[in-house]
């Protein structure tokens, strides 16, 4: 079980517990605005963009080269963008916490 | 070959120069194919401009039969954003649940309808009928007034001899105008009301421009779902053992859909005036010369996509630009996914196999290349489970 927090462009914190799936598909099923995930989670709409608390990043680990293809043709990326419905659901998430792209 | 296939026949080019080129009324277009060069382009929206004379960046050019100018599509940052604000959450309704359980009965009884027909063309009785029928949901406006539109044929622009039909448009603008007096006199809670009533920067969006919102509405939505719908019936019936799994594993149904879309590209190709002189794949592009975003290629580009050109029914990373890519990427695209989405668990559910009878490939001639994008005729016989 991981609990993740999303935090959205309006300040609000939510903190999700979850141990399977996408980050992306858990902040859908729970409504976190801004995370809309269009594509279903094939990594082709960038809708699910977050940015990862830096000292987390390890957490996260490292995007794949079309997630990193995807996000560097993205005015509002930085160094701590991930696509959120390439963050598969584990142990390793425990204690994330994102922050909803604009 | 199956006749469900679709080739790719900017592999050469793609690989050897990365562009192709094309006459289209002594107003050439360079078309990129390589999906790095796609995206880029597609994004730097001031090099690539889209808010040109209304009608060129469509290939071919309907500069000569347009004067509306498409809203958003042929509008820049920043004020593409504004119009985009205004009509994003309109587009987005097919999210809504009760959206979804009409699509869901217009599809269903069209499915059943035809289920037991000798033989059904599919591109007429079932994929104009069905794309009709569900903008009327989009547009939220009652069912019967799909008929009208079924009337009107595959393509509002296309006639059978003329890519590019004056009078034909002239029927949908005439249309779209009689029913904007129609809200104006009697608002409801369709879309045309709805863009009346709203406001940019604090001004009520202008006749012209809710007409430019809805000729994109009719036209963009219209033969690429129509693509996508006969293309799918054609798919299906040659791999029955895709309907299989996707009635065994519904939860692969999202990612089927994304791969179906990448592999048929419903949309080609989408220009772009360039408005300063500067290179693509070393290709000089010259100021106010049109350059077009083959979507169709770069879904097939193998440095991005491993066999690119089978449908894997389950590919998990699959960035394909068939919706365009960055600021102009198609708003109609929710309304698409959920046709596709409905209609492949409707096959799933209510069809054993699909028989095809006979077909009439739709070509189209792009300069140097020969793109099949669908079919002009398709008929199939469906076998109920």
């Amino acid at each position: 079980m991981a609990k993740i927090t999303f935090i959205t462009t309006d300040n609000e914190s939510v903190t999700l517990e979850a141990d399977s799936g996408s980050v992306m598909e858990l902040a859908v099923q729970n409504n976190i605005k801004g995370i809309d995930g269009d594509c279903g989670g094939v990594c082709s709409c960038a809708t699910c963009h977050v940015h990862v608390a830096p000292e987390h990043v390890e957490k996260a680990g490292e995007a794949s080269e079309i997630e990193k293809d995807m996000l560097e043709l993205d005015d509002n990326a930085d160094e701590f963008s991930r696509l959120c419905c390439q963050l598969d659901v584990t142990d390793q998430l425990d204690g994330i916490i994102l922050r909803v792209a604009v | 070959m199956k006749k469900s296939e679709l080739s790719d026949p900017f592999e050469q080019a793609r690989l050897e120069k990365g562009y192709g080129e094309m006459n289209d009324q002594d107003d050439p277009v360079t078309i990129l194919l390589r999906h790095k060069d796609v995206r880029k382009c597609a994004h730097n929206w001031k090099t690539f401009q889209s808010g040109a004379v209304p009608g060129r960046i469509v290939v071919p050019s309907e500069v000569n039969i347009r004067e509306t100018r498409q809203i958003p599509f042929e509008v820049d940052p920043p004020m593409h954003g504004g119009y985009r604000a205004i009509v994003e959450p309109w587009f987005k309704r097919p999210l809504q649940p009760e959206y979804q359980a009409k699509l869901t009965a217009q599809i269903q009884d069209l499915v059943d309808e035809v289920a037991d027909w000798d033989s059904v063309e599919v591109v007429s009785d079932f994929a104009l009928r069905l794309q009709s029928r569900a903008l009327t949901l989009l547009l939220n406006i009652p069912y019967e007034e799909a008929q009208t539109w079924i009337e009107w044929g595959t393509h509002v622009f296309r006639s059978e001899d003329d890519a590019l039909d004056g009078s034909k448009a002239a029927i949908l603008y005439d249309y779209i105008d009689a029913q904007i007096d129609k809200a104006i006199a009697q608002p409801g809670e369709d879309l045309y009301s709805v863009l009346l009533d709203s406001e940019l920067d604090g001004k009520k969006l202008t006749r012209e421009e809710v007409k430019g919102v809805m000729i994109l509405t009719f036209a963009g939505g219209r033969d690429t779902v129509i693509n996508a719908v006969t293309n799918s019936i054609a798919y299906f019936a040659e791999h029955p053992e895709s309907l299989t799994r996707l009635r065994n594993e519904p939860e692969i149904t999202g990612r089927a859909i994304e791969e179906l879309i990448r592999y048929f590209a419903p949309l080609t190709h989408m220009g772009r005036v360039v408005t300063e002189d500067t290179q693509v794949c070393e290709h000089a592009a010259k100021a106010d010369t049109r350059v077009s975003l083959c979507w169709a290629s770069a879904n097939r580009d193998a440095a991005v996509f491993e066999k690119p050109n089978e449908v894997v029914l389950d590919r998990k990373l699959n960035p394909h630009v068939s919706f365009g890519f960055s600021h102009h990427n198609c708003l109609g695209a929710t309304h698409a996914r959920q046709i596709m989405n409905i209609l492949v668990k409707t096959l799933a559910d209510k069809v054993q196999s699909i028989d095809i009878l006979a077909s009439q490939e739709n070509i189209e001639e792009l300069g140097e290349f020969n793109r099949k994008v669908g079919f002009d005729s398709i008929k199939v016989k469906f076998n109920a489970r």
